[in-house]
């Protein structure tokens, strides 16, 4: 069975995932041979990687996650789902099927698996997490089982031994009819006309609608239907999986160097985390921003920066850490550091020049990598803030206005202040309301994304003129202002790629 | 079709008399006893308690406490009420507290309503952490009751004469204790029969006998083919067996599923199993009700071959559905070829009172002779859905879907009619006659009525009356449900051990 001790790290920095302490261990090192592409984890991982793979193989399978859950949290149905995840799998966790033998088969199946293994210690943690993790794991599941080949997922589904009979040709014969009709027809080749017979607790969903045929208990469920069947397997097992984690994750505590990786896991779980690329700043057909552009392009910025724009607009003021997350988004989206100080120095209309010269000129200099040391300068200044950053900072105090607003807000507050820029419809508000109460902020930022540039979404979509990638789920404030800029402005001779930039359409 | 059911069980004056639920009883209470004139109203304890003892001294002739607490083979709970000095005619209201008091301490079995939650006769968690509701005389109602054993039941019925009570779930502590639980999640319901519930209301929008609370041997064979096509599925599909069905009292049934099995579901079992064989979707202004894909779930096949004789003389003869234009016009409705329907109106509109079964014949008739503009395949679909529309049971799936809901005991008053609410023996459903089951009242009557015979044996209270035949019945059910859960018992130990083993 499974044990979650396997925490040990040697002191060359090697995560040593062994489930047994070494010594007694030796056996237990034999490397696991991933017959099948689908995995049902249970058994841990034994063999050794790098702290490096360790923490590498654990952040793709979240971006995987986070985008699964962005995919249900946006309503999108299972073929809309796994045509959006394609690129995202193919990048992330290729898995590819049995067909194409080799040493890369057992490297995907092995980063599969060990990365299932270390999320599972980052959120078996708390209960919330814990469900999360589940059911986004069982959406994974589901998402291979279904584009398995169909041989292949015929043996991994017989090497369960789960206790599934098969109903037999006599049985068959005296049924038909009835199993036909429970099936609802539609049963053309001979094979899909295979039946298991469980008890029928087992498939209460489909007992619901009616889509078995029941006998004295047992459910007869059709081949087609053993999907069902085999994903709920899969939650019950890691469910309960999930459960022995938790319960073993105090010894984890005293490795000094896999606790923080795990902590921070299962943090960037409220949003994955993106760098700034400065790609973000290159967009097609955005001339040269000047100080007095900000106000119109203040439109196309997501809500944690307007918010800050129409503060500094109302008081003509704001406090530190606003002012420099803003700057860093201005600076971000193309702002140069000249006009970036004009720009301040405008907006802070009650200030004298002398104020603003000696208290903040420097900052924003600062912030632009002009002055400081050599390594600020070298990394010209900071990076601007990704949505996680936002998400996991302090709360703003008193007066201060920085981080992300749907995370700092009430809900009350918050509604109003998407009424205030135009959101309106009460499903959208109401869903809103929903995520932040669930603490998905970065998912109710998207989704008023999607919402306010759903006539342009769609015709991206239609035309094919922008692939999946390009509408991955937002995590970073500036990934949403250049995306919602080129949405904004589609057919002005931007064609929505990311370098390139030769227009001039600047519009007011 | 040939009409199937019984007439012996529904004589022909009677079948169509409406049953008033106030007939027959007149609020006169006739008090002969001191002792009754005494009784004050619950649920003032003392006084009751007082009036609890001389009650007993009158009628018992040994203590019966603790009687109800083991399977020891004492005095039952009726042996405990004789002779009787009672006297109470039909005048008797049932509310009165003399009858209801009376009626807990002599007619109520007691003794297999414990056997039949606790599994055994030995008491155990299975009865003891059992939530009664009680819906007192003041109409104050109390949850979370619980009891160690019958007699403290019968007890507390007997000081509190509730007009009737209810039986929830089974849950991991005494509900008495729930609120000295530092851990709230540490009462939680672990098991309870599945339960449905039927009631006529949910047939008014077809029932044209009669309305409101009212019932008559024509609407009442709505319930009658619920109960069978319900019944039928629960046994062969669910593989269950210990199905009770019991009388609601007025204008319903109640059916009590109690195999294990069926006991431990969670709720997205009950779920599923209230959405198996639920069917109508919609409310009155929803249009058509049915809409079943082809071919026909096994299930629903099957109950369309048990309904569809019923519907010829239950439906089309008795409730006559489609008499008024206004009704034939949602018949029209429910049929999806309009060059039919044209047909169908025109000739209606000619004959206003054209009798249902008529209407009926016309659509196949019509079709026939060439007012059918789609095939015969889709007529022939639409009307099973008519038929399963007017005869297919309407539960009220809420009831079934909860472990925690609570429903009315069997054998307790029906407190607007003064009847019993006794099981339905399902193997001869169809001659059930609900404007037959006894009122207290009149139990009370028989058992005053009777005679002992020289040399027989003592005979229980309720043996002495029309109420035999029903604890009869709910004592063979409850025996052979006991029966099934000892093997079941051991078998638990044995894999237990086995477990431990492993
Ligand atoms: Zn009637």
């Amino acid at each position: 069975m499974i044990r979650h001790d396997y925490s040990r790290v040697d002191s060359k920095r090697r995560a040593n995932l062994s489930h047994k302490k070494k010594q007694f261990a030796k056996a237990e090192f034999q490397e696991q041979t991933y017959e099948h592409r689908l995995n049902f984890y249970v058994l841990p991982p034994t063999a050794e990687i790098t702290l490096e793979e360790f923490e590498q193989w654990a952040i793709d399978r979240l971006k995987v996650l986070s985008e699964l859950e962005a995919c249900t949290f946006r309503n999108k149905g299972p073929e809309e789902t796994a045509e959006y995840m394609k690129s995202i799998l193919e990048k992330y966790l290729p898995m590819r099927s049995g067909t194409s033998k080799g040493q890369h088969l057992h490297e995907e199946r092995k980063k599969d698996h060990y990365s299932h293994f270390i999320l599972r210690l980052a959120f078996s943690a708390t209960e919330d997490l814990r469900r999360r993790f589940s059911r986004l794991e069982t959406m994974l599941f589901q998402l291979r089982f279904k584009d398995d080949d169909h041989i292949e997922r015929q043996k991994f589904v017989r090497s369960l031994n789960l206790e599934w009979e098969e109903v037999q040709e006599a049985e068959k014969r005296e049924l038909k009819e009835k199993l036909l009709a429970a099936a609802g027809g539609g049963m053309r080749n001979r094979e899909e006309q295979e039946w298991f017979k469980v008890d029928w607790e087992r498939v209460p969903l489909l007992v619901e609608q009616r889509r078995v045929f029941l006998k004295r208990g047992k459910a007869y469920v059709p081949q087609r239907e053993q999907m069902s069947l085999v994903v709920a397997e899969f939650t019950k097992t890691l469910d309960e999986a999930l459960e022995l984690t938790s319960r073993a994750l105090p010894r984890l505590d005293e490795d000094d160097r896999l606790a923080p990786i795990l902590a921070h896991l299962s943090q960037s779980f409220t949003a994955p985390d993106a760098a700034y690329s400065s790609s973000d700043a290159n967009i097609d057909g955005l001339s040269t921003l000047t100080a007095n552009s900000i106000d119109t392009l203040s439109q196309n910025f997501p809500l944690c920066m307007r918010n800050l724009h129409t503060t500094l607009r109302e008081n003509s003021h704001l406090k530190h850490f606003g002012r420099l997350q803003y700057t860093l988004f201005l600076k971000g989206i193309g702002l140069s550091l000249d006009e970036c100080i004009i720009f301040w120095r405008r907006s802070f209309k009650l200030m004298t020049d002398d104020k603003f010269t000696k208290e903040y000129r420097y900052n924003i200099r600062h912030s632009y990598g002009d002055v400081g040391g050599d390594s600020n300068r070298r990394g010209r200044g900071y990076t601007p803030y990704s949505c996680q950053k936002l998400l996991t900072e302090p709360l703003p105090g008193p007066g201060q206005t920085h981080g992300c607003p749907y995370r700092t807000f009430t809900p009350d507050n918050l509604i109003s202040v998407l009424q205030r820029v135009g959101v309106n419809e009460r499903d959208v508000l109401k869903t809103v309301r929903e995520d932040v109460g669930k603490q998905r902020y970065h998912v109710a930022c998207n989704r008023v994304f999607e919402w306010s540039h759903k006539r342009e979404i769609k015709k991206v979509k239609d035309d094919g003129s922008w692939n999946a990638t390009d509408l991955d789920t937002i995590v970073h404030p500036n990934t949403y202002f250049k995306r919602s800029w080129l949405l904004k402005h589609l057919g002005e001779g931007n064609a929505g790629i990311v370098n390139g930039g030769s227009g001039d359409t600047m519009e007011e | 079709m040939p009409h199937s059911l019984s007439p012996e069980s529904t004589p022909a004056g009677e079948s169509s008399r409406e049953m008033s639920q106030a007939e027959d009883i007149k609020p006169e209470p006739e008090t002969q006893d001191a002792t009754m004139e005494d009784a004050p109203s619950p649920p003032a304890p003392a006084p009751t308690e007082k009036s609890r003892v001389n009650l007993e001294e009158l009628f018992d002739d040994d203590d019966s406490d603790g009687e109800f607490a083991s399977s020891a083979p004492v005095k039952s709970e009726e042996e405990a009420s004789q002779p009787a000095p009672l006297k109470i005619t039909s005048r008797s209201s049932f509310s009165d507290p003399e009858i209801m008091r009376a009626f807990y301490q002599r007619l109520f079995p007691f003794r297999y309503l414990f056997q039949w939650l606790n599994h055994s006769q030995t008491p155990a968690n299975d009865f003891a952490h059992r939530e009664f509701a009680f819906t007192l005389p003041n109409d104050a109602y109390l949850r979370y009751q619980s009891f160690p054993t019958a007699d403290l039941l019968r007890k507390q019925c007997i000081q509190m004469l509730p007009s009737r009570f209810e039986i929830g779930p089974m849950y991991s502590t005494n509900p008495r204790d729930r609120k000295t639980l530092r851990k709230a999640s540490a009462f939680r319901p672990l098991m309870k029969e599945l339960v449905f519930d039927i009631d006529m209301t949910d047939y008014d929008d077809i029932r044209t006998c009669c309305t409101g609370a009212s019932i008559c041997h024509r609407c009442w064979v709505f319930i009658t083919m619920a109960i069978k096509v319900v019944d039928i599925a629960l046994r062969e599909d669910f593989g269950f067996s210990h199905i009770l069905w019991v009388y609601s009292g007025r204008r319903g049934a109640h059916a009590w599923v109690c195999d294990k099995r069926a006991r431990l579901m969670d709720d997205q079992k009950r779920r599923a199993i209230a959405g198996y064989l639920e069917l109508l979707k919609g409310g009155d202004q929803g249009g058509k009700k049915v809409n079943v894909r082809r071919p026909l779930h096994p299930h629903l096949e099957r109950s369309l071959d048990i309904l569809k004789e019923h519907f010829q003389t239950s439906i089309l003869a008795e409730q006559d559905p489609w008499a008024s234009s206004e009704k034939s016009s949602h018949l029209l409705n429910l049929l999806p070829d309009p060059t039919l329907r044209a047909a169908l109106q025109k000739k209606w509109d000619s004959a206003p009172n054209r009798a249902s079964a008529s209407k009926w014949a016309d659509i196949d008739t019509l079709a026939k002779s060439g007012a059918l503009s789609k095939t015969s395949k889709e007529l022939l679909e639409a009307k099973q859905d008519i038929v399963l529309e007017y005869t297919y049971p309407r539960l009220d799936a809420e009831v079934s879907k909860k472990l925690n809901h609570l429903l009315k005991s069997p054998f307790v008053i029906h407190p607007g009619t003064g009847r019993v609410c006794v099981p339905i023996d399902t193997r001869r459903v169809e001659e059930f006659d609900p404007l037959g089951v006894p009122t207290v009242t009149q139990l009370l009557q028989e058992i005053d009525e009777w005679k002992c015979e020289e040399g027989e044996k003592k005979v229980q209270d309720w043996e002495k009356t029309s109420l035999k035949p029903y604890v009869d019945y709910f004592r063979k059910f409850v025996a052979g449900l006991m029966e099934e859960e000892k093997p079941a018992l051991k078998r638990e130990r044995q894999e237990g051990a086995d477990a431990m083993e492993f």
